[in-house]
């Protein structure tokens, strides 16, 4: 009875916790979404620098036209747990994007080359005018859009991946509607935004649909999760240290209950 | 004259002690302050010296647990309040600066609305070991009801603290909760818009649902005092539900309920820190890291996953008045409990049949739990009014009825001798918070 204790208390919550899984999150698609393996999944999970880095890439000249990321600065791109682009290459980055700042000593505004603590620059100037510019639909911000999601990286994943050419009979596609097996309604008014090659990657990492859609979703990932390593390095400390606190604590309890209880 | 004189004569004057100062155990320093403040003498009475019964078991743990639980709740609170800033135009970033850019700030706001979570799981636990053990009765009902306003209050403050990052379930969960104030009959849209302070839920929404989130949280410690000064005149329950009559019945809090409560709390908060590290968004719902926008309703407004029994009853009833009245009240019935169950036996260990009824109810917590997480249609509106009919049928037919019919079984005289039948398996508890 005694050693049951921890299995089954801690069964008991777990069970708890389980009883209502499904129904927090909201299921909407009832496909199962591919479920690639991610580094940085399990206790000890890890980005995959180079991925971020490619992800990053695939983000700047892909998504990045048409979704905003406005959480992120340009100087998160070199911090410890990211893509840990050099300093020198973040400011790169940086100068690259022209910003608005101001207003000056005269009272004007000016554009100048942006800076590493700099936000990441939108593509549109706000909502409506994105909308404008994609048929009316808006192309959400990215700086969460993992966490936004049921099914997080998995599912963005499998929408990148679910474009499909044969549209069932029974869905009708509107001007500039898209066919997805993954998104909810299985209609996206997003067009296929990647396939084979629309990245040249510089590392001769090959550029395969597959490839660029794990990179971009890692970089979508750590931008949702900057502190993802830090969390599950924590984390695992953290739960060996109480491990350890509490069977010395279990045993401390025992010897002190044997003055009323002796051992039968 | 002679009357007045005698008077005076007569006249009794009781002494007055303006200064109460003396009276320690202590010496030194700590005699020097306790003759003036006696906290230290009462610290060691209630705490140290304070006789408990021998046969708690680990559903006495909760008690500390939430404790803990409120305590680490208002110091992430406070730290967050440092950082976050209550406007509908700020509110989401302003959590997001606090995830990426304030140190450990993603560790404090994970903690903080994961605590959230456990502190329901903590004090439904609590209620259960109340329920179960007969704790709401005789001598201990204000106790019982003054747990019921602490979970009205949490309620409150969990639903409040829920729309502070302003993301979809926070703006579309405050303007359906709100939103039921219009169901009261003349008024109802008066008070809506009051509420609000606005014609729509926004900005002056938000920044009184912050200055309430902080206000109820601080209410709730108040409440708690009392709360716990009510327990040290009652003394706690046991699993008996027999009272303690002399040494061989009781232990002393410390060292002996001290270091089991120990226990219990760091496994509690062993899986607490598990689940926060590791599954942090688990318990939440995705759409709230969409920021909120009044233009867009999402697919399924669904509350926190503690308040879905009770939305499960609200949506039950078709009437919008009759379904608030019915979801309060399943809530404020309980507070009926010590009247409308009249057994002499505390403990349901020695109560066959009402043992039955209690974990019928918690079935029906758990369903109803299913069930307001799922649409308000067809065959779940179904079985969500069966549940909630049974709910109120557990308080107003069961409770009375069972008391009066129930043949209690033989029971023991004293706790050391349950704890003796307990021994030779005489009568079965729950194995599984025994020590
Ligand atoms: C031509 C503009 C455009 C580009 C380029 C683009 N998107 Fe989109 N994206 C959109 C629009 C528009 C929507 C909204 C679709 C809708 O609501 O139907 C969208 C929606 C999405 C969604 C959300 C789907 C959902 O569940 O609501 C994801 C995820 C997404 N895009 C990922 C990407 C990724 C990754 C890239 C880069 C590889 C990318 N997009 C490139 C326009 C674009
Ligand atoms: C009494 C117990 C409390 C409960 C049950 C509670 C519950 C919650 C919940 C559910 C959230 C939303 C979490 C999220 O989704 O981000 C929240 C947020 C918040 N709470 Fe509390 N809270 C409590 C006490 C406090 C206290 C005492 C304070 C400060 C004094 C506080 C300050 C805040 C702040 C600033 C936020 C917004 C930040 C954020 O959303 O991350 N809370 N609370």
């Amino acid at each position: 009875m005694k050693s049951s204790l921890f299995k089954s208390s801690y069964l008991f919550i777990i069970l708890f916790l389980f009883s209502f899984s499904n129904i927090s999150f909201s299921k909407e698609t009832n496909v199962e979404l591919l479920k690639p393996s991610w580094s940085f999944d399990g206790f000890f999970g890890k980005f995959d620098r180079a991925s971020l880095q490619r992800g990053y890439q695939v983000y700047k000249e892909v998504c990045a036209s048409c979704h905003s990321m406005k959480q992120l600065s340009y100087r998160n791109l070199g911090e410890q747990g990211g893509p840990e682009f050099t300093e020198a290459e973040v400011k790169a980055i940086a100068s690259q994007y022209e910003v608005l700042d101001g207003p000056n000593a005269e009272g004007e505004m000016f554009t100048r080359k942006g800076k590493p603590s700099d936000k990441f620059k939108s593509p549109y100037l706000n909502e409506n005018a994105s909308r404008a510019a994609n048929g009316g639909a808006y192309p959400p911000d990215m700086s969460v859009l993992v966490k936004a999601r049921p099914g997080g990286s998995d599912y963005i994943y499998s929408l990148l991946m679910g474009y499909e050419e044969k549209v069932p009979d029974n869905i009708k596609l509107e001007d500039g509607v898209y066919y997805n097996k993954y998104m909810p309604g299985n209609k996206i008014r997003m067009a296929k935004p990647l396939s084979e090659g629309s990245v040249s990657y510089t590392d001769g990492t090959k550029a395969t649909q597959e490839q660029l859609s794990k990179d971009v979703v890692a970089f979508l990932t750590w931008a949702a999760e900057p502190h993802l390593e830090a969390r599950k390095k924590l984390g695992f400390k953290s739960v060996v240290y109480l491990l350890i606190l509490t069977i010395l604590v279990y045993f401390v309890k025992k010897k002190i209950w044997l003055r009323v209880e002796p051992k039968v | 004259m002679n009357d007045q004189t005698s008077k005076t004569s007569k006249e009794h004057f009781e002494p007055v002690h303006t200064n109460k100062v003396g009276g320690s155990p202590f010496t030194g320093v700590t005699g020097w302050i306790d003759n003036r403040l006696p906290i230290i003498r009462m610290f060691r009475h209630e705490y140290l010296d304070f006789q408990v019964p021998k046969s708690l078991s680990y559903f006495w743990s909760f008690g500390g647990i939430l404790t803990i639980c409120l305590v680490l709740l208002i110091v992430t609170g406070i730290s967050l309040g440092m950082h976050y800033k209550p406007d509908a135009n700020q509110a989401f970033d302003s959590v997001e600066k606090i995830m990426r850019d304030v140190n450990f700030g993603w560790l404090i706001r994970y903690a903080h609305m994961n605590l959230a979570s456990f502190f329901f799981i903590a004090v439904y636990l609590h209620i259960f070991r109340g329920l179960y053990y007969g704790s709401y009765k005789e001598p201990r009902e204000l106790m019982w009801l003054l747990g019921i306003v602490i979970f009205f209050l949490m309620m409150a403050t969990a639903f409040l603290g829920y729309t502070l990052p302003w993301g979809q379930m926070s703006y579309w969960g405050a303007t359906v909760i709100t939103n039921l104030f219009s169901a009261v009959p003349l008024v109802g849209d008066f008070i809506v818009t009051w509420l609000w302070g606005d014609y729509a839920v926004g900005d002056a929404a938000l920044n009184r649902f912050y200055v309430l989130h902080w206000l109820i949280a601080f209410l709730i410690v108040g409440v708690v005092v009392f709360h716990v000064i009510a327990l040290h005149i009652v003394g706690s329950n046991n699993p008996s539900g027999i009272e303690p009559k002399d040494t061989r019945d009781t232990v002393s809090f410390s060292p002996f309920t001290t270091s089991k409560d120990l226990l219990a709390m760091l496994v509690f908060l062993l899986i607490f820190v598990a689940v926060m590290m590791y599954a942090p968004n688990y318990l939440g719902h995705p759409d709230n890291y969409i920021p909120a926008n009044p233009m867009v309703t999402p697919a399924h407004i669904v509350p926190e996953w503690y308040f879905l029994p009770f939305y499960a009853i609200l949506r039950s009833i078709p009437d919008k008045l009759m379904g608030v009245i019915a979801m309060v009240s399943s809530i404020a019935v309980l507070g009926l409990l010590p009247w409308l169950d009249f057994s002499k036996v505390r403990s349901s260990v020695f109560r066959p049949i009402w043992k039955q009824c209690i974990f019928l109810f918690v079935l029906d917590f758990f369903v109803l739990m299913y069930i307001g997480g799922a649409p308000a249609e067809g065959i779940y509106l179904v079985i969500a009014r069966i549940g909630t009919a049974f709910c109120f049928a557990f308080f107003f037919i069961l409770a009375p009825l069972v008391s009066i019919i129930e043949k209690p079984l033989p029971m023991p005289t004293s706790i050391h001798e349950f704890e003796e039948w307990k021994k030779q398996g005489k009568i079965k508890t729950i194995k599984l918070f025994n020590k």
